[in-house]
């Protein structure tokens, strides 16, 4: 159930088909099974080992390096509260237990209604505006008790569905490659002018 | 390969590099790490990650030594280093030191003191190198990292996570050199391990090496797991004979009882891998069914006697044969065995002219193949091109598919696969070419015309990989597609695989058929229309071995009196009026030849159980008994009359020739061979050609005996491409029947991408099912029709 529908696969294909080498598609395709089921599931690996030729537990490796792919299903709107130096000093250590307060779950759970996760977060690269969170991945600055209030308030009542698009979509945009900036499916070993996207003047 | 002293070679080799290594000079080659050139001085540098035999990725960081450069000394990582011309490295000064002790500070830092119950306390890389190159005390004060203790991740091979460094030896092993990427860095980060995907284990058939290779105690082998200390073991080199790859070994053993093989790295063969089956059916050795008295049958049972008793029974059986006839008597197996076993039955055979005998079971291959021009398991990885007319090698000779897989991958042979179903080196293979059962000649003969495979033959050296790939077609065909290699590729070479342990040693040694009497089939034909009077089984299992079981069961009930030399009770001698115990592998000297024809020593490590035998002693005591004393005493004078008087085995006069790397058999001048396309009934297309093969973990009676082992052999099925399944119109993983020439079989199908259409894959010898009553091998191809059950 859990592995890529037929549309997906019909992209996946593609995807692949601009890889010299297959399996350097994975990371696009497990940003598009996040996409279609919220969190990369078993079935989805095995899945995309199969696409691009290597074992499941090579895709395992590959996926749990990085932090943004889940492998439990998350709420619609994901919450990542910074708790890094800036943030900590600014007050997101306090802000994080309002959010479980608020939300009735712990750091890393998820609200029974299936609407919220919430998550600690390294360095969001904004502490300037410290504390931040990031809800999706768009940020949230200067966050005080009361913004957080208002924010799941909100989310909750549906507004705000403009600003935030669901979990998973994250990687929709990049997946489309306009053919005259596409580099084309070249072993690297093999190229020996520069890439399209470099205007051809710079050497290499 | 020898690199003279530089200050004294007067000639500059361009392939020689000279550095200094703490001030002493060293000739090392262009590309060489300074790791791999510091192993050939006295100077060790500390290491866990580097492995020889595997890409450098320096993930340990142990081997840091100093290298002087322009801006001054500078501590380089030696395994991820290459040598130029005038470095200067030194592997012993304070900074050095100072790094390297950083370095085993921070790996002990999570690792557990466990030591005193860890399996590799006493032979621990870790352990050894804390001592030598660590810094003595640790300022680690805080908890270690915790997790679940040892975790199987297959049915032989434990991980404990705690004792990991992250070493990348493993997973780089199952990667690179078994091509099994099953387990692999998870969590990369601060909570880095390794693992399999989860519910998928690391079923490996090459999973021990991984376990021999772990610098730490991280990865431990069932069969081996709390069974002895190191410095408990006892142990002695040796060569493994489950298979006739003929990998070196060492045979550890504790209490006279064995308990581990290791592999030993030497260059023409292994490299310093096994195979799992070969690692662990030492097992079978320990089993508590060994034979350990002589039996004779009393009355309906076998009743256990004194050697004298037996071996006189025997020789009245023998001599009572022999009067009547001297074909009356047959020999078959003895592949089992020792080149010494085998010559010395051979000797006794000569004696009491007893012509018809045979160390293959209608299973293999003409000996005619190693008349041909031969090719050694180097030559054929160093090939451009390696033809396959051969079983699927990962199945059958594991070893050697890893050699040819390095040499596909790393040297760039091509390999030109010819096959019924596609086996473990499809994926490596440059051309595959498909066939049906019988036709094999002609598709080699078209796929071989191409303008584009006569360039590549043209290339370079041709190789040809050739055995007996299906059990349920005449050998001929083999031999056929064999000499159109022949017409297409004149100066091809060949690399003969024929799968049982010792059978090159054995048919060289005369355990073959002599003055053009018949063959194992044509003996248990003989048998079966009652011209056999007396059948003695070397080792030999014709119920479990010989595929066409109907003909085994009709000879086995004309025979009148049938002798067995085994280790253990088996279908075959379960009937026998003698059996008498043999010495099992481990527990007796002697010398193997592989299938490349290199003669290397097998070593005794432990006592023979009970009062068994090694096979050529049993010989030797025989023909006292029959009055044709074959003149032995020992087994050096044994030797010493192979030696002299079978020239293939002269090159091992000097016994320790057969030591390390052996020594290959005298090939005499190569005969060629002709082909003569016989004519193959055209398969109707209702039916499904059968091929049979073996798989590695088949029902063989060394794996049946074996606890850690047994439990992996699968139960029988049948194997057709999808297509063709729903042709038939059957779901995959039920019960259907498969019938030919009036006898049917009820088994499980399962649909197989790999399998050409029109084929049907059955893997021989496995459990649930017996599927031999299809295999009548007076047909040249066999065609099943295979129906739903309603």
């Amino acid at each position: 159930m859990s592995r890529l529908n037929e549309m997906n696969t019909k992209s996946a294909r593609e995807i692949i088909a601009r890889y010299p080498r297959p399996k350097s598609a994975l990371i696009p395709l497990l940003h598009l099974s996040q996409e279609q089921n919220g969190y990369i599931t078993r079935e989805a690996m095995q899945h995309l080992g199969e696409l691009v030729g290597v074992t499941s537990a090579e895709v395992y490796g590959t996926a749990t390096f990085y932090e943004m792919f889940k492998f439990e299903p998350v709420g619609k709107y994901l919450i990542n509260i910074c708790g890094t130096m800036s943030c900590a000093l600014m007050g997101a250590n306090e802000l994080m237990h309002h959010a479980e307060k608020k939300l009735g779950v712990n750091a890393g759970g998820t609200t029974p209604d299936g609407m919220f996760t919430l998550a600690h977060a390294e360095c969001q690269a904004a502490c300037t505006e410290a504390p931040t969170l990031q809800v999706n991945y768009r940020y949230r600055l200067r966050v005080t008790p009361t913004d957080l209030d208002n924010l799941i308030d909100n989310l909750r009542g549906g507004k705000l569905k403009e600003e935030f698009p669901p979990h998973g979509v994250l990687s929709k945009v990049r997946q489309i490659i306009p053919t005259d900036r596409a580099v084309g499916a070249k072993d690297p070993e093999d190229v020996n002018e520069s890439p399209a996207w470099l205007d051809g003047k710079a050497a290499l | 390969m020898t690199i003279m002293d530089p200050i004294k070679e007067s000639v500059v080799d361009p392939n020689v590099v000279n550095i200094t290594i703490n001030d002493k000079p060293v000739a090392a080659r262009k590309g060489e790490l300074i790791i791999a050139a510091a192993d050939r001085t006295d100077d060790f540098i500390p290491r866990f990650c580097y492995h020889p035999r595997m890409s450098s990725v320096g993930m340990c960081r142990q081997c840091l030594v100093e290298v002087e450069t322009p801006r001054g000394p500078m501590i380089v990582v030696s395994c991820m280093t290459p040598v130029v011309e005038g470095q200067i490295v030194r592997t012993t000064t304070d900074s050095v030191k100072k790094a390297q002790e950083g370095v085993l500070e921070l790996l002990l830092a999570n690792h557990p003191l466990d030591c005193p119950v860890c399996d590799k306390g006493g032979e621990c890389p870790l352990q050894d190198q804390a001592f030598s190159h660590g810094p003595g005390e640790s300022r680690f004060v805080e908890e270690k990292r915790h997790y679940e203790k040892p975790i199987a991740i297959s049915d032989i091979v434990y991980l404990d996570r705690e004792r990991c460094i992250l070493c990348d030896r493993c997973t780089r092993f199952a990667d690179e050199v078994a091509g099994d990427a099953l387990i692999t860095f998870t969590n990369r980060g601060n909570d880095t391990q390794v693992l399999t995907f989860p519910d998928e284990p690391f079923s490996s058939y090459f999973s021990g090496n991984t376990v021999q290779i772990c610098p730490v105690g991280a990865l431990t082998a069932r069969p081996y797991r709390f069974k002895a200390r190191p410095w408990d073991l006892e142990q002695t080199e040796s060569t493994c004979t489950s298979c006739s790859v003929g990998c070196r070994t060492v045979v550890q053993s504790s209490r006279d009882e064995l308990v581990r093989y290791q592999g030993v790295d030497i260059d023409p063969v292994n490299w310093g891998w096994l195979c799992d089956r070969g690692r662990y059916n030492f097992e079978s050795v320990n089993s508590p069914d060994r034979l350990t008295t002589p039996l004779v049958k009393t009355g309906t049972e076998l009743v256990a006697t004194s050697w004298s008793v037996a071996l006189e029974t025997t020789a009245r059986m023998i001599r009572l044969a022999l009067a009547g006839n001297a074909n009356s008597v047959a020999i078959l197996g003895g592949a089992r065995g020792t080149n010494e076993d085998a010559f010395a039955w051979a000797m006794l055979a000569d004696k009491l002219g007893i012509d018809q005998r045979d160390s293959q079971f209608g299973d293999g291959l003409s000996p005619e193949v190693f008349n041909l021009a031969q090719a050694t398991i180097d030559e054929t990885c160093a090939a451009s091109t390696i033809i396959l007319l051969a079983p699927d090698l990962k199945e059958e000779l594991p070893v050697l598919y890893l050699r040819v897989r390095d040499a596909a991958q790393k040297r760039k042979s091509r390999i030109i696969e010819v096959s019924a179903h596609d086996s473990g080196l499809t994926p490596h293979a440059w051309r595959t070419v498909g066939f049906e059962p019988g036709h094999q000649a002609r598709a080699v003969r078209e796929a071989l015309s191409t303008p584009e495979m006569k360039e590549q033959l043209a290339r370079g050296q041709v190789v040809v990989v050739v055995g007996r790939p299906n059990l349920a077609e005449n050998e001929m065909f083999t031999l056929q597609a064999l000499a159109e290699v022949f017409i297409a590729a004149p100066s091809v070479k060949v690399l003969p695989v024929l799968r049982r342990g010792n059978v090159r040693g054995a048919i060289a040694a005369g355990l073959t058929p002599q003055n053009n009497s018949g063959d194992a089939t044509d003996i248990l034909n003989a048998a079966a229309a009652g011209k056999i009077d007396c059948l003695i089984l070397l080792g030999a299992d014709p119920m479990a071995d010989v595929p066409d079981s109907g003909l085994v069961q009709r000879a086995f009930t004309q025979i009148k009196n049938l002798i067995s030399i085994d280790t253990m009770i088996n279908d075959s001698n379960r009937n026998a009026d003698v059996v008498l115990p043999a010495a099992a592998y481990g527990e007796k000297n002697g010398t193997t030849t592989n299938l490349e024809g290199r003669i290397s020593n097998v070593a005794q490590k432990i006592t023979p159980r009970g009062t068994s035998r090694p096979d050529w002693m049993i010989a030797t005591e025989l023909s006292i008994s029959l009055g044709v004393d074959i003149g032995v005493s020992s087994l050096e004078d044994l030797s010493e009359k192979l030696v002299g008087t079978v020239a293939a085995f002269a090159p091992s006069v000097d016994a320790k020739s057969t030591h390390g790397d052996g020594v290959l058999m005298a090939r005499e001048t190569p005969v060629t061979i002709s082909s003569n396309l016989s004519k193959v009934i055209d398969r109707n297309t209702y039916n499904l050609r059968l091929v049979v093969s073996r798989t590695m973990y088949d029902s063989a009676g060394s794996t049946v005996s074996s606890p850690s082992l047994a439990g992996i052999i699968t139960d029988a099925a049948i194997f057709v491409n999808p297509l063709d399944l729903a042709r038939i119109g059957v779901v995959d993983g039920t019960n259907v029947r498969v019938g030919a020439e009036g006898t049917n079989i009820v088994i499980m199908i399962k649909s197989h991408n790999g399998v050409h259409r029109g084929v049907a894959w059955l893997p021989f010898n496995h459990t649930g099912v017996d599927i031999r009553p299809l295999l009548n091998i007076s047909n040249d191809v066999i065609d099943v029709r295979i129906e739903p059950i309603k």
